[in-house]
C-alpha cells in the first residue's frame, strides 16, 4: 500500500504522519483561497478589459481601479431575497448549483501550480491532488457539472430555462468528445495520464511543449472545445440574453445564483490553467538561479501563462458574436470531432515509425476527402420537392412540438 | 473463505460506497419522478466508481463517471425531459399478465445464485486481486498500462467486435431518425 501511494504523491513517502496531515489541509485551503480570489479579480479584470474594448471606463467607484466592485457585488447578492419559483422542483432546484460548483473546484485539483519544494522535511508538490487517474478527472468532472445545468434549467419549472438547459446539455456533451480525443493524443505522446507527468516531459524547454509538439492542430481544437464546454462566448447560446432571458439560471437569485457565476469564473480561472497544464508546460520556464527562492519562479510562470489564457477569453467575448445554435453543432460534431480524430491517428502513426505516420496521414486525408463528400452530399440533397428534411437552419420546427417542448402539460 | 485483515480506513470506504450503491438503486425504484430515479442512479454509479478506486481501478472508476454518469444518464434525462415523462407513472398497470411474479422469481433466482456464489468460490475481489498484481503496484499509473495492454492484445477480437457493434448501432439510429416522409409544407409550418 505504502509503495503505491509513495508512486502518487512523495508526500506520502514516509508513510502519513500529523506533518503530512497538516501540510495536506494548508495545501486544500491555500489552494481554495486563491481560485476565490482569482475568481474576485477575474471577475473584475473582464469588466475593465471589456469596458476598455468598448471605450467604457467600467467599475471604478469601489476600492482602487475598482477593485473591490466584485466583493461589493458579492455582498449585495447574498443579501438579496431567495426565491425559489412555485412551479420548481424544491430539491432539485436546491441541489443544482452545488452540482456546478463543486466539479469546477475539483477539477482545479489535478493542475500543477509549480515544481515542489521541501517543507520540515517533506518533499510537497505543489498541487492539491495527483490521483492515477489524472486528466480523466476533468473529463469526469466536466460531465458531472452538466448534471448542474441540465437540473438547473428543468428544475425551474419554467420554459427559458428548460430550453437552456436542453442547449446546454446537448452543447457539452458534444464538445467533450472532441475534448476528450485532443487529451487522448497528448496522453499517446506523454505515456502516462497523470498531470505531473505531462507537465514533466514537457519541461525540457519550449520546443517540448505540447502544442509545439503534436503540431498546432490539438491546441487550437482544444481551445475551441473548451470554450464551448465553458458555455462562454462566442458560444453562449445557453444564455444568449435576446432568446432565453438568462439562460438556466433566470430563476434563481441571491445565493444561488451567485454560486452559478462563482462556478463559471472558477471554471474559465481552471480550464486556462488546464491548457497551460496541457499544451504550454505548466510552470515551466526560466529560473534564475536563486537559492531558496527556486520554488517561486515555476509559479510565476504559470500564474503568466495562465493569466494569458484567461484574457483570451475576455477577448473572445469581446471581439466575436454569438454562433447560432446550428452552427455550434455543426462545428463540434463535423469539423471539430473528425479533425481531433485523424489527428490522433496521424501522431499515434508517427509515434511508432515515420513511415507508418505517413500512411496513417494518407489514410487519413482519404477519410476526410471521404466525409467532406458526404456532408456535401448530405446538404444538397433532396429526396422529393416535399420533402420534410430541409437543412437544420432552414427547418421550421411544427408548432405542436414546440409547444409540447416548452409548457408541458399545462396545454 | 478467505482471510484478510482488513484496514479500518478501507472498511470506512467500503461502506460509504456500498451505502451509496444501495441506496441510490433503492432510490431508483422508490422514488415517483423519474428525474429523481435518474439522479439516484448517479449516486449508484458514483458509489461503484469509489469502490473501483478502493480496489485501485482508476481507470475504471474515471470511466465509469465519464461514460455512465456523464454520457448515459444525460441521455436518460434528455429522453425524460423530452418525451414530458418526469411527472408520476401508474405504478398499478401491468403490461404483461403475471410480471410481478416472474419478476419476484427472477430476482430469488438472481440473489440465490449471487449468494451462492460469494459463499462457494474465491472470485471475491479483496483488497490485493488488482492492486499487487506484480509491477502495477510500483507505479502510479501501472494499472492503466496494463489495461490497455490486456485490451489491445489478448482481448483484441473481443474489443473490436465491441466497437463494430457499436458502429452498427448508431449507423441503425441515424437510419431510423432520418426516416424521410412526404407531408404538405402547412402540416410541417403548423
Amino acid at each position: 500500500m505504502s509503495s503505491w501511494m509513495a508512486a502518487a504523491d512523495p508526500l506520502y513517502a514516509h508513510g502519513v504522519s500529523w506533518a503530512v496531515l497538516i501540510i495536506l489541509v494548508i495545501r486544500l485551503f491555500i489552494a481554495f483561497g486563491v481560485l476565490m480570489t482569482a475568481v474576485i479579480f477575474m471577475i473584475w479584470f473582464e469588466r475593465k478589459t471589456i469596458s476598455d474594448m468598448q471605450s467604457r471606463i467600467g467599475p471604478e467607484r469601489w476600492g482602487p481601479f475598482g477593485l473591490l466592485q466584485t466583493v461589493a457585488d458579492g455582498i449585495k447578492l447574498i443579501f438579496k431575497e431567495d426565491l425559489i419559483p412555485a412551479q420548481a422542483d424544491r430539491f432539485v432546484f436546491k441541489l443544482a448549483p452545488y452540482l456546478v460548483v463543486v466539479p469546477a473546484f475539483i477539477t482545479f485539483a489535478i493542475v500543477p501550480v509549480g515544481g515542489t519544494m521541501t517543507i520540515a522535511g517533506h518533499t510537497v508538490q505543489l498541487q492539491v491532488a495527483d490521483p492515477p487517474m489524472g486528466i480523466l478527472l476533468m473529463l469526469a468532472m466536466s460531465g458531472i457539472s452538466v448534471y448542474g445545468v441540465m437540473l438547473a434549467g428543468w428544475s425551474s419549472g419554467s420554459k427559458y430555462p428548460l430550453i437552456s438547459s436542453v442547449r446546454a446539455s446537448a452543447q457539452m456533451i458534444s464538445y467533450e468528445a472532441a475534448l476528450g480525443m485532443t487529451i487522448v493524443t497528448i496522453v499517446l505522446a506523454t505515456g502516462s495520464l497523470n498531470t505531473h507527468d505531462i507537465v514533466t516531459a514537457q519541461a525540457h524547454g519550449i520546443w517540448h511543449w505540447n502544442v509545439i509538439r503534436l503540431g498546432i492542430v490539438p491546441f487550437v481544437v482544444f481551445l475551441i472545445a473548451i470554450t464551448a464546454e465553458l458555455n462562454r462566448p462566442p458560444f453562449d447560446v445557453v444564455e444568449s440574453e435576446s432568446e432565453l432571458v438568462g439562460g438556466f439560471a433566470t430563476e434563481y437569485s441571491s445565493f444561488r445564483f451567485a454560486i452559478f457565476y462563482l462556478a463559471e469564473y472558477i471554471n474559465t480561472i481552471t480550464m486556462s490553467a488546464i491548457m497551460v497544464t496541457l499544451f504550454f508546460g505548466g510552470p515551466a520556464g526560466w529560473a534564475p538561479p536563486i537559492p531558496h527562492f527556486k520554488w517561486v519562479f515555476p509559479i510565476i510562470w504559470f500564474l503568466l501563462k495562465t493569466t494569458i489564457f484567461a484574457f483570451s477569453y475576455v477577448w473572445f467575448r469581446a471581439s466575436l458574436p454569438r454562433f447560432r445554435y446550428d452552427q455550434l453543432m455543426d462545428l463540434g460534431w463535423k469539423r471539430l470531432i473528425p479533425l481531433s480524430l485523424g489527428w490522433m491517428l496521424l501522431v499515434a502513426g508517427f509515434l511508432i515509425s515515420r513511415a507508418w505516420g505517413f500512411l496513417m496521414g494518407a489514410l487519413v486525408l482519404f477519410a476526410w476527402f471521404l466525409l467532406l463528400r458526404a456532408f456535401d452530399l448530405g446538404a444538397t440533397r433532396a429526396a422529393s420537392d416535399s420533402s420534410v428534411l430541409a437543412t437544420v437552419g432552414e427547418r421550421p420546427i411544427p408548432g405542436p412540438v414546440l409547444r409540447a417542448m416548452t409548457d408541458g402539460e399545462e396545454q | 473463505m478467505i482471510a484478510i485483515a482488513y484496514a479500518l480506513p478501507s472498511i470506512l470506504v467500503f461502506a460509504t460506497s456500498a451505502l451509496l450503491v444501495l441506496v441510490g438503486a433503492v432510490g431508483v425504484i422508490v422514488l415517483k419522478n423519474p428525474v429523481h430515479s435518474a439522479l439516484s442512479l448517479i449516486m449508484t454509479l458514483f458509489g461503484v466508481a469509489m469502490a473501483f478506486v478502493a480496489q485501485s481501478a482508476d481507470f475504471l472508476a474515471a470511466v465509469q463517471i465519464i461514460v455512465y454518469a456523464g454520457a448515459i444518464v444525460v441521455l436518460f434525462l434528455f429522453v425524460i425531459m423530452f418525451l414530458g415523462v418526469d411527472r408520476r407513472e401508474a405504478v398499478r398497470v401491468e403490461p404483461l399478465v403475471g410480471q410481478r411474479a416472474f419478476a419476484g422469481v427472477g430476482v430469488f433466482i438472481t440473489t440465490a445464485g449471487i449468494i451462492a456464489l460469494m459463499a462457494r468460490s474465491h472470485w471475491v475481489t479483496g483488497p490485493p486481486a488488482v492492486s499487487s498484481g506484480g509491477v502495477a503496484a510500483s507505479t502510479g499509473s501501472g494499472n492503466v498500462r496494463e489495461l490497455g495492454t490486456a485490451v489491445f492484445t489478448t482481448y483484441l477480437f473481443a474489443f473490436e467486435a465491441t466497437a463494430g457493434l457499436l458502429i452498427i448501432a448508431v449507423v441503425g439510429a441515424v437510419l431510423l431518425a432520418r426516416r424521410e416522409r412526404s407531408v404538405t409544407p402547412e402540416e410541417g409550418l403548423a
